[in-house]
Formats: structure tokens, C-alpha cells, sequence
């Protein structure tokens, strides 16, 4: 899934102890970045084939932890903040331009940002069982009028980021009728989870029939388990986006280091790894290099996304629709 | 006085660990905020599910703890140590095994529905209540039931030979000085309760304050909401704790000759045939869940990642440092006022403990080098509560019971430990040993911001594989978790149960 990171102990502690005088980059992460199923081992190994340096994660909550440390963090550079939440982590005014090029990026949206560069991508959609679901609904008009057996497990937009990029995508679709949406959608929720894990870990299960997910939930299926009955379902209505984003600190004291692995974003070598390890579009590598499993999965024709200013604005009351309809 | 001085001082120092973090945690956000409307609708959620969580746990517990402590049967240690398991897994885990038994597509639903019954829903303010008796049951089972253990088997065969009422002259009174303190440590437990109360409970109906804490420092990094609400939980905590101490009268069993406790009553007719289906509900409804991890984790068992072995391995340390840590502290602490100070631990929001702990140490030293520390205490902080509760009766026991013969004799210091109280605490330090070590090894998320990366613990390794959609390992990882919290408990539970 996108950016959910993570350490592998014996691969960072013997890192760190083969570079006594090489320069080090720190790296901030999301929890999950760094196992061995992430894709933090394989950029680690890519960039200090040319950096002459010594990469090290610092895995854990991200924002919190840099917001807390302020100007005093050890970070040069963090990876894995979601475009929902950027607002913030711009306002402490603790990171520095990125200095890169984005004309390479093959993001659906256009991206103009100059502190956060996206590394990744993917959209919301609803996952399911092809092998199960006989009549899949093909537009989110025909899922909200679905029978009310068609069980859905979603997350909450207060504990998870996948969750707010849902009721931001409904509010996309429906704005003012977002509420009268969520109620005709309410008698289909089986439940809501804190996070991602518990949700899919349901739809595993099989209490759900369909799971709040990301267009590119199949590509771990077909790719890592040959197994071609998970799809996600494409509604014309449009889908929401959401990127994972790099950024320089500006307190870095290895300013040239950072810069370094700022423009190995972008770089081929950098973007081929990122879909079998992240699970999620490269954010800058033209589909005909996308592996086989990612380059035919279906893809939404409308793409929908608010920037951060205007998810801020929104947020509150998309939580609040949500929020009324399915405590009545 | 130096022996009167020691649980003061040690509970200042146990309060002093929790609010500091939290008075840390204010002073950085510059002031506490106002609650809106959504809160003190979490808040009057929080509340009343804990109280009929509790209440409930409780209530059931009483007659599987009689019935345990009443028949004998072969297998009937291994199913006293198997029904503590809920108790000490993580949380996704447990709603995991448990949504297998009692979820839409659950053994319930298909059993019911091969039989032509209507379709059970879980999901609502009844599936939060099931879920937290699933996870409290056991403990409030082996509380009473350590209360029943620790009547003196004199008492039971003067009962027996005088043919008097057990219930009304032994049992009853058990229950009025142990009942209120299981209580109120399940209400604390249950205060603090956020993914198993949402998920059961399938949606923001169940919104708990914990979660709002939650949301409030992860998503809106407003340290001032957290701590208000942090406040609020806690003082919900302190006024629990303070009900337990006035609602729980001393022992007054008096002293017994500590031998094997035989029971000459429930032995026959109904009152057997209700204590053996009373042991059968308890073991089905908490042992068919476990059945289920078990059978969802084997596949994945065998093909486990080498690193899920070091975290395992890591979590293993952690939790035996953190049970040595948690008994040093407990023992001075096993008073009245070192248990209201213990109660603290596990009434505060883990997040903002961990934030406050995190904002004090970062000055000093950078917080990774203070990774293994943090844990071990944030761990013992964690268990002290329900290690106080499993001793502190017993400690003032032994005291009421032996104390005066040992003045009497001079024995004092170090010297009444070693031969009086302690090895008559064997068995409670046996089961508070077991419980802090599960307990710890299960334990996530308090020091997320302390991790280095390097560090990861086997709870954390599962959310990884479940992340990386590795379900089968991850389910793999569940099982390992649970044998291993089980094994730890086992066996530290057995070495004082050595004759229960």
C-alpha cells in the first residue's frame, strides 16, 4: 500500500556501523518503509551506489516527530507525508525548496509544489472480489443505490489518511449532497476501521465484500500471488488522488548530500523500484514502464484532487457529513 | 520509618512518571483547550461502555471463577492459564479472531444460518460490549478466582463440617473486598479503549476519547486538545481508583495453615451441572476466537521472514526486563496509596504519555538512546495496575495474618520478606509475573516516537507484513505472538501456582 514503512534492524545497524567518516543523510520515514517488504532497503542500496555516503532511516510517526523536534531534529530529509496533511508540515516552516525539475512527473494532476515532491501515486477505489461480487456497481451512483447485503468496510477520516481521502472523494462527487449520499451509503457499512490494516485484514477475512482501498490494491495480488481475483471498481464519476511526498529540511547540515538525494527522486532508478516495493504508481516513469501487472490495471479516466488549502477548508465539514449520516 | 516512607515516596515517583509527561505535554501546547460538542459526546460514550463493559466482566466472571475454584478436572490448569490469552493480545489480532467467531461471515452466522436461524449482527453498542467482556473476562476471572484460592482451606472444612452456608459466610465477603477492585481496574482498561470500540461498535457512534486524542496529535498536531482530553481520562481514572479504595472492606478471614484447599460444596446435582456449564461458556466464548487465529495463522507460520524471529527475540528481552522492573516496583507499592498512583498508568492516554516522555528527554539526549529505558518503564507503568491488584490483597493478608508474629519476634527488614511475605505471595507474583510479561509483549505504539528504526518489536513487524498486504504472514506473525505471550505467561503462572 502506499507508504506504510518499516525497519529492518540488521540492515540499518550494519550500515551504520560500516561508515565511521562517511557522511551520513538521515531519512525520516513512515513506520513501515524500511522491512524488508518495503521499499526503503532498495533506495537505501540505490543511492549510496553513487552518493559515497551512508543512508539511515529513522522509521516512526513522521510529522508528529518533526513538528515535536522543530529546528533541533536530526532529519535531512523525510519521506512518505501525504498530500493531505502537507499544510501543516508546510507551516512550521521547517522545510526547504526542493530544487528539482517536476517537469518529468506523469502525475495525473498537475503538480506545482516547490517543497514537496511527489514520489508516488494512487486513488482511493473500492476493492473487491471479482470471484464473489457478481454485479460489481460500476459507478458510485450505482454503489450508493446497491442492494443493502453489498457489505463495505471503510476507514475513519479521524485515525486515517485513507479515510480522509474518502470523504474528500465524496464530497468531490456529491458537495453539497455529500451527507444525503453518505445515508444512502450508511445501511451498506459493515464498520469502520482505525486504519487501513484492520479494514483489509476484514476483506481478507471475508466480512466484507468490498474494502476501501487504492486502484492499485490488485497489483500485489497479481504480481506477488499470481492471484487475478482482486480488481478495484472504476466509477466515471472520477476517484481521488493521493501522493506521497519527499521534502529537504531546511535546518539539513548536509545541505549538498540532501540536494543529492532530492534529484534521485525523480531518476529511473528511483521510480522503477517503487511499484512491486510501495505498491503504488512510480510519479514519474511513462506507463509503458510500469511492470506488466501495474501497467493493465484499470485506470480512472476522471481524477479527482483538492490541494492542500482547499482539503484544510473542507475537511471539517466532509468529516461531518460523514460523521451525522452514519451515527443516525 | 523508612519502611512507612518507601511506598510514599514510590508512589509520588509512579504519579510523578505519568502526570509529568502530561504536564509536559501542556506546557509545550501553552495551555489546555476547550472541548467541543463531539467531544463530550466521546466522552459520555467512553463512560458508560466502560461501566457496563466492566459490570458485565464482572458479573460473569463470578460464577466461572466459583466454578473453577470449586471442581477439579483433568486440563483444568492449562484451561485456567489458556483463558487469560484475550487478555494479552494486540488488539487488531483479537478483533480479527473474534470477528471470525461472531462476524457477519462468522462460525456463529454459518452455524445459525445451516440451521435456518436469522443472521446475527455484531456490529453496534452490544458488539463493543462483547468485545471488551472477551478481553476482561479473563482477567476479572483470575482476580476472583485468586480471591476464592486465597480463602483459607481451614475455613472451607470448618464450613463443610458445621454443614454452613459457604456462599453467605465465606464467599460473599470474598466478593465484597475483591468484586470492586476488579471493577474498577476494568473500567480504567476500557476507558482508554479506541480501535476495538470503533470497529465493534462499526462506526462513529462508538467514538471513544481516546480516539479523539488520537486524532487530535496525529492528524491535527494539536497538543493542547490531547492533553485536555488526555486530563479528562485521567480524572475519570483517579475517581475510579478512589471509589475502589472506599468501596473495598479488609480481609477478615485471618490467618490459615496454608493447606491444599479441599471444597466439600457445589460438588453434586445442580450446583455441579451449573459450574460445568458454566466453565463450558467460558472456554467456548474465549477459547473459539483463539482456535480461529490459531487456524487462520499456521499456513503462515512455517515461511516467517527472519527478521519477524528478531523482533520476536527483541520482544522477548523487552518483556522479561520489563517484568524483573515492574515486580521491584510493585512490591513497595502494594499499599492503598500505591495502588490509586498505579491506576494512573493505565487511565493515561498511551499517545500522550509517550509525547510527554519524548518532550522531556529530547533536551538531554537523543530520545533513540533512550529507546530501551523508555519501554521497560513504559511497560511496568502499563502492568503496575494490575499487578498491584493481583497483590495487594494478599500482601495485606499476610500481613494482617503474620505481621504481629513477626514483630513479635523481631523479624523486620528484608528478613520479613524473604520469610514471611514472600513466599506466601508466590502464587499472586507468579500470575502478576505472567500477565506484565504477555502484557509486554504485546505492547505497541507508547514509544512510536522514541523508535530508531532498528528497534522493532514483534507487534510492530505484524502491522508491517499486514501493511505490505502480506496477510498469511502476518497471520503467521499473530500466532507466533500469541504462543509466545501464552508460553511467557504459562510459565511464570505455573512456577507460583506450583500447588493451586
Amino acid at each position: 500500500m502506499l507508504g506504510r514503512t518499516f525497519v529492518a534492524g540488521l540492515i540499518a545497524t550494519s550500515a551504520t556501523m560500516a561508515a565511521a567518516d562517511t557522511p551520513v543523510l538521515t531519512v525520516y520515514a513512515g513506520d513501515y518503509f524500511n522491512s524488508e517488504w518495503g521499499p526503503g532497503p532498495g533506495i537505501e542500496k540505490g543511492f549510496e551506489a553513487f552518493c559515497d555516503c551512508d543512508l539511515v532511516y529513522k522509521t516512526g510517526d513522521l510529522l508528529p516527530r518533526i513538528l515535536l523536534e522543530g529546528e533541533r531534529t536530526e532529519a535531512d530529509v523525510v519521506i512518505g507525508l501525504t498530500s493531505d496533511i502537507t499544510k501543516k508540515a508546510r507551516d512550521s516552516g521547517l522545510f526547504a525548496p526542493h530544487g528539482v525539475d517536476t517537469s518529468a512527473l506523469t502525475l495525473p494532476v498537475d503538480w506545482e509544489d516547490d517543497t514537496f515532491l511527489p514520489f508516488n501515486y494512487g486513488h482511493t477505489a473500492f476493492v473487491y472480489n471479482n470471484t464473489l461480487v457478481d454485479n460489481p456497481p460500476a459507478s458510485f451512483e450505482a454503489l450508493l443505490d446497491a442492494p443493502d447485503d453489498l457489505r463495505l468496510v471503510i476507514q475513519d477520516p479521524r485515525s486515517s489518511i485513507s479515510g480522509l481521502a474518502l470523504v474528500l472523494w465524496v464530497h468531490a462527487v456529491y458537495g453539497d449532497e455529500a451527507e444525503a449520499a453518505w445515508a444512502r451509503l450508511a445501511p451498506k457499512i459493515v464498520t469502520v476501521t482505525k486504519g487501513w490494516s484492520e479494514s483489509y485484514g476484514l476483506f481478507s477475512d471475508g466480512e466484507a465484500d468490498m474494502v476501501l482501498s487504492y486502484t492499485t490494491s490488485p497489483a500485489y495480488h497479481i504480481i506477488a500471488e499470481e492471484d487475478l481475483t482482486k480488481s478495484a471498481a472504476i466509477f466515471p464519476e472520477g476517484h481521488y488522488f493521493m501522493t506521497e511526498v519527499v521534502a529537504k529540511l531546511a535546518t539539513t547540515d548536509n545541505p549538498d548530500l540532501a540536494q543529492q538525494f532530492m534529484d534521485y527522486i525523480l531518476t529511473e532508478d528511483f521510480q522503477t523500484m517503487i511499484p512491486t516495493s510501495n505498491w503504488s504508481f512510480p510519479s514519474a516513469l511513462p506507463r509503458e514502464k510500469w511492470p506488466d501487472g501495474f501497467r493493465d490495471l484499470p485506470m480512472p479516466e476522471k481524477v479527482l484532487f483538492y490541494n492542500e488549502d482547499e482539503a484544510a477548508a473542507l475537511r471539517d465539514e466532509a468529516i461531518e457529513a460523514w460523521r451525522s449520516a452514519l451515527s443516525r | 520509618m523508612a519502611q512507612r516512607a518507601l511506598p510514599v515516596i514510590g508512589a509520588i515517583l509512579v504519579a510523578g512518571l505519568v502526570i509529568g509527561p502530561v504536564v509536559a505535554v501542556i506546557w509545550r501546547a501553552g495551555g489546555l483547550t476547550s472541548l467541543g460538542a463531539p467531544d463530550y459526546a466521546a466522552l459520555w460514550f467512553t463512560l458508560w461502555q466502560a461501566a457496563v463493559s466492566a459490570a458485565v466482566s464482572v458479573a460473569l466472571a463470578i460464577p466461572v471463577a466459583r466454578a473453577l475454584s470449586r471442581q477439579r478436572f483433568p486440563g483444568r490448569s492449562l484451561l485456567i492459564a489458556l483463558l487469560g490469552a484475550p487478555f494479552i493480545l494486540p488488539v487488531i489480532v483479537a478483533v480479527l479472531g473474534l470477528l471470525a467467531v461472531f462476524g457477519g461471515n462468522g462460525l456463529v452466522n454459518r452455524l445459525g444460518g445451516a440451521m435456518g436461524l436469522p443472521r446475527m449482527d455484531i456490529y453496534g453498542y452490544h458488539g463493543v460490549i462483547l468485545a471488551h467482556v472477551f478481553f476482561n473476562l479473563p482477567l476479572a476471572t483470575r482476580l476472583i478466582l485468586q480471591g476464592w484460592l486465597a480463602i483459607p482451606a481451614e475455613r472451607f472444612r470448618l464450613a463443610a463440617s458445621l454443614d454452613a452456608p459457604v456462599g453467605r459466610l465465606l464467599e460473599w465477603p470474598m466478593l465484597r473486598r475483591i468484586a470492586p477492585g476488579a471493577f474498577a481496574v476494568i473500567f480504567v482498561i476500557c476507558l482508554t479503549s479506541f480501535a476495538v470500540a470503533l470497529t465493534l461498535g462499526g462506526g462513529p457512534r462508538a467514538t471513544t476519547v481516546e480516539l479523539a486524542i488520537y486524532q487530535a496529535f496525529k492528524f491535527d498536531f494539536d497538543l493542547g486538545k490531547a492533553a485536555t482530553l488526555a486530563l479528562v481520562q485521567l480524572a475519570l481514572g483517579v475517581c475510579a481508583a478512589l471509589a475502589l479504595l472506599l468501596l473495598s472492606p479488609p480481609d477478615g478471614f485471618g490467618a490459615g495453615l496454608d493447606r491444599l484447599q479441599q471444597r466439600w460444596d457445589g460438588q453434586a446435582g445442580a450446583a455441579r451441572i451449573g459450574d460445568v456449564a458454566w466453565i463450558a461458556f467460558a472456554a467456548l466464548f474465549l477459547l473459539s476466537p483463539l482456535a480461529m487465529i490459531v487456524l487462520a495463522g499456521l499456513p503462515g507460520l512455517v515461511s516467517l521472514p527472519p527478521e519477524v524471529w528478531w523482533a520476536a527475540l527483541r520482544s522477548l528481552t523487552v518483556a522479561l526486563g520489563a517484568t524483573a522492573l515492574t515486580l521491584v516496583l510493585a512490591l513497595p507499592l502494594a499499599t492503598r496509596a500505591g495502588e490509586l498512583a498505579g491506576l494512573l498508568g493505565v487511565a493515561v492516554s498511551g499517545l500522550v504519555l509517550g509525547t510527554g516522555l519524548f518532550l522531556i528527554v529530547q533536551p538531554f539526549i537523543r530520545p533513540a538512546e533512550a529507546a530501551l529505558p523508555v519501554t521497560l518503564m513504559v511497560n511496568a507503568l502499563m502492568a503496575l495496575p494490575f499487578v498491584l491488584r493481583i497483590l495487594r490483597p494478599e500482601l495485606e493478608a499476610a500481613r494482617a495474618d503474620f505481621g504481629k508474629l513477626a514483630a513479635t519476634l523481631g523479624i523486620t527488614g528484608w528478613t520479613l520478606w524473604r520469610i514471611v511475605l514472600l513466599p506466601r505471595l508466590r502464587r499472586p507474583l507468579g500470575f502478576a509475573a505472567g500477565l506484565t510479561a504477555a502484557l509486554s509483549m504485546g505492547d505497541l505504539g507508547v514509544i512510536a516516537l522514541f523508535a530508531d528504526g532498528d528497534h522493532a518489536t514483534l507487534p510492530l513487524q505484524l502491522y508491517g507484513l499486514m501493511g505490505a498486504y502480506r496477510m498469511e504472514a502476518a497471520q503467521g506473525a499473530a500466532l507466533l505472538l500469541l504462543m509466545m505471550s501464552l508460553g511467557l505467561f504459562w510459565l511464570l503462572d505455573r512456577g507460583g501456582r506450583a500447588h493451586a
